[in-house]
Parts: C-alpha cells; structure tokens; sequence
C-alpha cells in the first residue's frame, strides 16, 4: 500500500505564505486565549485540593453541594462529575496543614447520609510545594528548548536550529491555546505532555531537514532552494504521515479508554500530534528560507569544512609517513 | 539456517530472549525473580511531603536547657529568682552573687549557648550554629522516629525519607481504607511529647478565673484535661519523654486500657527526688499539652515507672505507646503535599491503561502489516521485542511503573515503529530506482540512520530533562519513554537488519515487492 504518489513532487513552497498566514493567525489566536482568558492551573502549580468520590448510584449534584455547605471548608468548592454520573470531583483552592484531619478526613465526615460512596482520590499541594513545582516547571520547559537548540545547531545551521525552535513555539502556542480553550486543568501530567509533544515534533522536523540537506550536498547543480525544499518534503511525506498515523493512533486509543485520569494529557497529545504533523510539513522549511538560508554559502562552508578535513587527513598520512 | 546465524539476528534473539524472561515474573505475578514495582498511583497508597517546624524544636530545646538549670540550681541549694523561657531566650535572677561562679561553670559546660550577664540578672539563648544544628537534627530525628513508629505499627514496606533540605517523604502502599489512612496520619503526627508537670497548689484555686498571661507572670501555664477541666501547671516540667525507655499497653482494673511507662536511671533519680520532696501535691501527666490524670503523690515513688490513664480506647492507646516507645517528635510535622490513591482507583487506571495498550498496540501491527507486507510484520515482531524488553529492563533496576509510565509505553509503542518506518520507505525509494533488493536493504538502513539517530536523540533530551525535573509519576513516564527509545534503537535498527540479512535469499528469488514491501515496482 502507498499513499503517496512518489513520481510528483508536492509545491509546498509555493503555497508557504497561505500556510504561514494560517499558522501566525492560529498563534495570535493562541496568544490572545492565553493573555486574555488565561490557563486553568491546577493544584500541582496553583496549591489546593481534590477529592474524587464514587457512589454506587448516580448522584445529583445539587445534593454534594448542599451536603458541603454544612462545613465553612467547603464555601468555595467546585463540584463536577468526573467520567460518569456516579463519579465526582470536589475541587478546592485551599489547603491545610494538618494531618491528623486532613480535607478528605471532612469530607468523608460531611457526605455521610449522602449515599454510599468511596473516597477513590485526595490530591492535596500546599502553597509552597506549588510554587516549587511551578519553577522547576518553567526551568524544565526552558533547559529542554536550549539543549534541543543546541543540539540542533552543533548538527545542522544555526538557521535549522532557529526554524526548528520557532516550528516548536508555534506548536507549543497552539497546543497551550488548545488547553486554555478547552478550560483544561494545567498539571504536571500537562507539562510533560506539552515537552513530549516538543521532542516529536522535532523528530519530524529534524527528518525534513535531514533530506534537505541531503539533498542540498547530493545534486550540487541545482540551485533552486524552493525545489530543494519541495523535494525533500514529498519524499519524507508518507514517513511523516505514517509515524503522524501511528502515534495519533495509540494517544486516541488512551484518550478513549486510558480514563479519565490522563485525559487532559491524552488531548493535549493529540492536538500536538496533530500541530506539530502540520508545522514540520508546512511551516519549518517555509521558515528556513524566511530566516534567510542562503544555499551557496552553505555549500561554500561544506566545502571548506571538507577542505580543511582532506588538508587534516593528508597531514596526517604525511605524519605517520614520517615525511614532517 | 545459517543465514539466521548473522551477528545482528543472534544479538536480537538474544535481548529478545532476555527481555522475555526478565518480564515474565511481572507480567505473570511469579514470587520469585525481579519484579517492576507498581507506583502509588497504580496500588494505592498514601504519599506525603511533610514539612517540619523547626522553630519549635528550638523552643522546646531553650525549654530543656531551663529545666536543667532548675535541676541543677535546686540540687545544689543556689537560689534563683524569675526563670522564664521567652521564645529562645532563657532569663533568671540570681539572689545571691557567690553562687555565680558555680552556675556559670554549669552553663559552661553546654555547647553552643551565649551567657550574658548584667549583674545578677543572666540572659541565655542559642548561637546561630547550635541553632542550624538543632533543626537540623530535629529533621533528621523526624525522619527517624516517623520511620520507626510506621515499622512498630506493621504496614507493608513503608518508605521514609528525608527530601531536599527540610522535608520529609513519607509513601506508604497497602493502605486499606481513609479510615486507616487518617489513623496512620494521627500517629505520624502525633508530637507524643510526654511531660511530667507539678501543679501549682497555691494558685490553683484561682484558675478558672486566670488568663494566660496571668499565669505566665507566675511562671506556670493553664491546660485542660479531656473533660475540659482546667489545671495550673508550673511551666518548666519536672522530666518529659525523653526520658522514657519503655512503654507499654496494659489494662487497669476496671478493663480500661492504659499506659505503663518505665524512666531511664536519670528519670527515675528526678523522679524519686521530687517525688518525695512534694508528698501531699500533685503530679499532672501531661500528654501533647492535654492533662490526663493529676493524682495525689502519697509517697516517693522510686523504681521510675508510671502509668498514663484517661479513657483510651484500645486503639488510642496502642497507637499512643507506639509514639511513647518511638520517642517525642522534637518538632511538629506538618503537611506539605499529600496524594492518596484508594486501592479500586488504582486497579481502575491498571485496567484501563492496558486496555489503551492493547488496542493501540493493535491497530499500529495491523497498519503496518497492511501498509508495508511482510517489512510491516518484521517491524511488528521488533515492537513486541520492544514491549518486552522495556518490561524488562524495569524489572531489572527494580523502577517504578506509574499511570503517566504506562502512557508513556503506550506512546513508545506508535513512536517505536518510527525507526523502521524511515528504513522501509527508503528502502522503497532504492527500488523503485531499481537498485537490487541486497542494495536496497544495505543502502536503506544507511540512509535512515542519521535521521534515526538525530530524531531519537532530540526525543532522549526531552525525557531526560523532564526526569531531571519531573516529580514522582512524571518521572515515571520520562523513564519509560527514554528507556522505549533507546530499546527501540536495538530492535528497531539492529533486530529488523538481521531478520531481512536472513531472509535476503528468499526475497531475491521471490522478487515479488508486493509482498515483501507492499509496493509495486
């Protein structure tokens, strides 16, 4: 099976500036859902708690509320279902210190008479352990975009690694976006996820940029970096799509059936899948040319790093000849 | 056969075979053997972060130092006027001037405290060393007594931990039930800070109607028993805990559990002296600033043993001798972050993480075989040695497998076959140029690599940072994904190359690309 004609070689470039105009309008987007409407962050950064309650029969809402009102605790509760109508998450922006009695401890104290239930879950981050994790949060996300630019500039042109760092940001903003829409709880689960999605979208930009280069050192007479670029992106097509096609496969699969626990990971996967397919086709090699790649220099640097090899090499044989 | 016998195939049989039996004991739940560890998030269990207060080990510590210069004062007939304890700092009077060269040469003989002295009057608190030194062996006695009391009271392989520089790591798995739970909490907790106190017979009359600060004027404090009853207490206790060597669960002759203790020498010595300097008063037993009983002392009592009553419950009292024979807490915990899963919770995320993990793992072996002929059941047969080998792996370094691990399996599995995806369509692209299959398959694998190495190794960094950072389940999915990667390095890469290294001769005759590659040349 194929799904991609092999003969034909795609104009990707062509079209760049619709799919950049796309994408800078899908980033603004982003940018304004976040300025404005903001992320929903969770108790692992913003400190609070939660307690997951299960009945053994559906559960009206409006009962847990009423039942919470008799503790002074529980005034700013938020009370959702959680997966089923016999399953609900009470949420709270507090905490407390004290282990002997702990929110779950007055929780299970104050539903009594409310059905039989199970307290399943009590998640419970203080204020300093939740500005902690939000610090390394950001020291993570920032020491993995600087070892990957890094990484990616001792392999490639500092214009890669800058292409690849800004298709990332693009897919970070859109899937952050995505989150703040959707109103998802920003976890550590979230954090990991959006790192994830980074390192895979990386691997296929790195792929397209791989053959571009291929392709710039294999055929020297062309000297077309639009055909270059176009070439080199139809012939890693079906890979980008198939790898796209396989993982997207796996993450829907713990979207529906993994529960709903890790659904706010899952969904923050698969948008990223999705973004992150979408940009390493569309937008990072766009992005190369944009940052001014200039094709005979770099073949010129290639060759003089070449040069400079076979001169080393030479001056070694001529060492271990004796002839110095 | 001895095409199968090519180095790359005989390393991947090999790993194969390892990976194999290193997961059998997880996968099929055997005793014996090494075994992946389930997280919290996937048992159950209890994990805390606890912090400690340290600011009130010093007091207690300044209180300690007070006591002893009571003792001491006592014991050799020097007078001493207005000691008090305020905060860190430890004042008296001195009546007489003689008796200072005496004291002074007591105070001297503790470390770290600086004496200052304005005639008769003494100020005494810690220097800043003994300060650090003080909390930081509260922390470490925490860790200790915490770890202790949880190994007296019997759960499962709890885990105690002294995190970053001032908190504790508490993970308890093979808690059954909240109810247990809070009264697991209840004992780490509990300061079991054990004082002996005389009550202040004088003043005692009036204390219904004494505000703290009155009673602090006289040197005493107020606290209630358990009805709520009120006592004044001279402040500086006669001994606490610290002395206690034994304490043990015994019932009075009513049948109502309680709590013989036994002093060390020293607590039997202070407890014997005053105990028949003061026959006719009484004694408080005081228990976390809670009076539980204050009888008559008729006589001196010697051999250094007592007994705390007041309507235990069988429970209470076990759990209260447990943190008597553990030793006071020096300073109080408290709780800083808390995540307890219940056990059904657990076996729910179990079910429905390998239910996403069976059906991802399907529909990629299904598309690949489809899309790609017997290269996609070759790349197949590579995932499963990936799976395996993972499981493996854990189970070798004993790690802990998390709910965010088990997605992370799951992702490797969509991402594993990455590697072969590359290989097999620049396979295709040499044939379809119509190079020889043997050519085809060397080139092939050439070609990919840099890709391969480059892709995986941008994917490495992002797990590896966010292990560095990532905290308990998060690292747990960072772990799986890095060690799915690098797995994938081996089976994906070395393991396929072997396989089409044997099958080279059959692919050569049979020519049909149809079949081999699903593409038609």
């Amino acid at each position: 099976m194929e799904f991609f004609k092999t003969e034909k070689t795609y104009d990707f470039m062509g079209k760049a500036k619709i799919f950049m105009a796309i994408s800078a309008l899908l980033v603004l987007a982003s940018w304004a859902l976040l300025a404005f409407k903001g992320l929903n962050f969770g108790i692992d950064f913003a400190g609070g708690t939660i307690v997951q309650v299960r009945y053994d029969k559906p559960v009206d809402i409006a009962t847990i509320r009423k039942a919470l009102k008799q503790s002074e605790l529980f005034k700013e509760a938020s009370v959702t279902y959680f997966g089923s109508d016999r399953e609900i998450i009470i949420r709270l922006k507090t905490s407390t210190k004290s282990l002997g009695k702990d929110i779950g401890d007055e929780v299970r104290q104050v539903l009594q008479g409310t059905g039989n239930f199970e307290i399943r879950r009590v998640d419970m981050v203080g204020p300093k352990v939740g500005s902690e994790l939000r610090e390394k949060g950001i020291k993570a996300t920032i020491i993995a975009l600087a070892a990957i630019l890094l990484y990616v500039s001792f392999r490639f042109e500092w214009r890669f690694a800058l292409a690849s760092v800004l298709a990332l940001v693009h897919d970070a903003s859109i899937a952050m976006g995505a989150i703040s829409l959707f109103n998802i709880p920003v976890n550590l689960d979230i954090l990991a996820a959006i790192l994830t999605l980074l390192g895979y979208s990386l691997n296929d930009t790195i792929i397209v940029f791989d053959r571009i280069r291929e392709g710039i050192v294999e055929n020297l007479k062309l000297n077309d970096l639009d055909q270059i670029i176009n070439d080199a992106i139809t012939k890693t097509l079906s890979r980008t799509m198939l790898t796209s096609l396989t993982t997207f496969f796996v993450v829907f699969t713990l979207y529906l059936f993994g529960g709903e626990i890790i659904k706010g990971f899952s969904f923050t996967l698969l948008v990223g899948i999705i973004v992150g397919t979408y940009s390493s086709i569309f937008i990072a090699a766009p992005m190369l040319k944009l940052l001014g790649f200039n094709l005979a220099e770099y073949r010129k640097k290639l060759a003089e790093k070449r040069k400079r090899e076979q001169e080393k090499e030479r001056m070694r044989a001529m060492y271990e000849q004796g002839v110095v | 056969m001895g095409r199968w016998l090519n180095y790359r195939f005989v390393i991947f049989l090999l790993v194969f075979i390892a990976g194999v039996a290193l997961s059998l004991p997880s996968l099929l739940g055997f005793k014996e053997g090494p075994k992946i560890t389930l997280g919290l998030d996937l048992q159950g269990g209890l994990h805390m972060l606890l912090g400690v207060d340290t600011k009130k080990a010093i007091e207690s510590k300044v209180k300690s130092i007070a006591s002893a210069i009571k003792y001491f004062a006592e014991d050799n007939d020097i007078l001493i006027d207005e000691l008090r304890v305020e905060g860190t700092q430890i004042s008296f009077k001195l009546l007489d001037p003689d008796d200072a060269p005496k004291i002074e040469e007591f105070l001297a003989k503790h470390k770290g405290l600086v004496v200052e002295r304005e005639r008769e009057s003494y100020r005494i608190t810690l220097t800043p060393q003994e300060i650090q030194s003080v909390k930081e062996y509260a922390i470490q006695q925490a860790v200790d007594t915490i770890r202790n009391r949880l190994d007296q009271y019997g759960l499962a392989e709890p885990t105690v931990a002294k995190q970053g520089k001032e908190k504790i790591l508490v993970e308890l798995p093979g808690i059954k039930s909240p109810e247990e739970e809070q009264r697991v909490r209840q004992l780490i907790a509990k300061a079991a800070h054990l004082q002996l106190m005389a009550v202040d017979e004088d003043r005692q009359a009036r204390v219904n109607r004494m505000s703290p600060e009155e009673a602090a004027q006289y040197g005493d404090v107020i606290l209630e028993d358990r009805q709520g009853r009120k006592y004044l207490l001279k402040e500086i206790p006669i001994l606490d805990g610290s002395m206690i060597t034994d304490a043990r669960v015994a019932f009075d002759q009513n049948n109502q559990p309680v709590i013989n203790f036994t002093l060390n020498s020293e607590g039997a010595r202070i407890f014997g002296d005053f105990t028949a300097k003061n026959v006719g008063k009484r004694l408080a037993v005081v228990l976390d600033d809670v009076v539980y009983s204050a009888p008559v002392i008729r006589e001196r009592i010697g051999g250094g043993s007592g007994q705390i009553s007041g309507g235990f419950t069988v429970e209470e009292a076990h759990d209260v001798a447990i943190a008597l024979r553990s030793g006071a807490l020096l300073a109080p915990v408290y709780m800083e972050e808390k995540r307890s899963v219940g056990p059904s919770l657990g076996a729910d995320s179990i079910r429905s993480s390998f239910i996403a993990l069976v059906s991802g793992f399907i529909l990629v072996v299904l598309f690949m075989a489809i899309y790609y002929g017997i290269a996609g059941i070759i790349a197949d047969i590579a995932l499963v040695a990936n799976l395996f080998l993972i499981i493996g792996i854990m189970a070798l370094f004993g790690a802990t497998l998390t709910l965010p691990g088990m997605a992370g399996i799951v992702l490797t599995v969509g991402m594993a076959v990455d590697a072969n995806v590359i290989i097999n369509e620049r396979i295709r692209e040499l044939l379809r140029q119509g190079v020889s299959v043997r050519k085809a398959i060397e080139q092939g694998y050439k070609n990919a690599m840099s890709a391969i190495l480059d892709a995986n190794i941008t994917t490495l960094i992002a797990a590896i940072v966010l292990y560095a950072y990532g905290t308990g389940p998060i690292k747990g999915f960072a772990l799986t994904i890095s060690i799915g990667i690098l797995a994938s390095m081996l089976t994906a890469i070395v393991g396929t190359h072997g396989i089409y290294e044997a099958l080279l001769p059959s692919i050569e005759r049979d020519r049909n690309f149809a079949k081999w590659f699903g593409i038609k040349v």
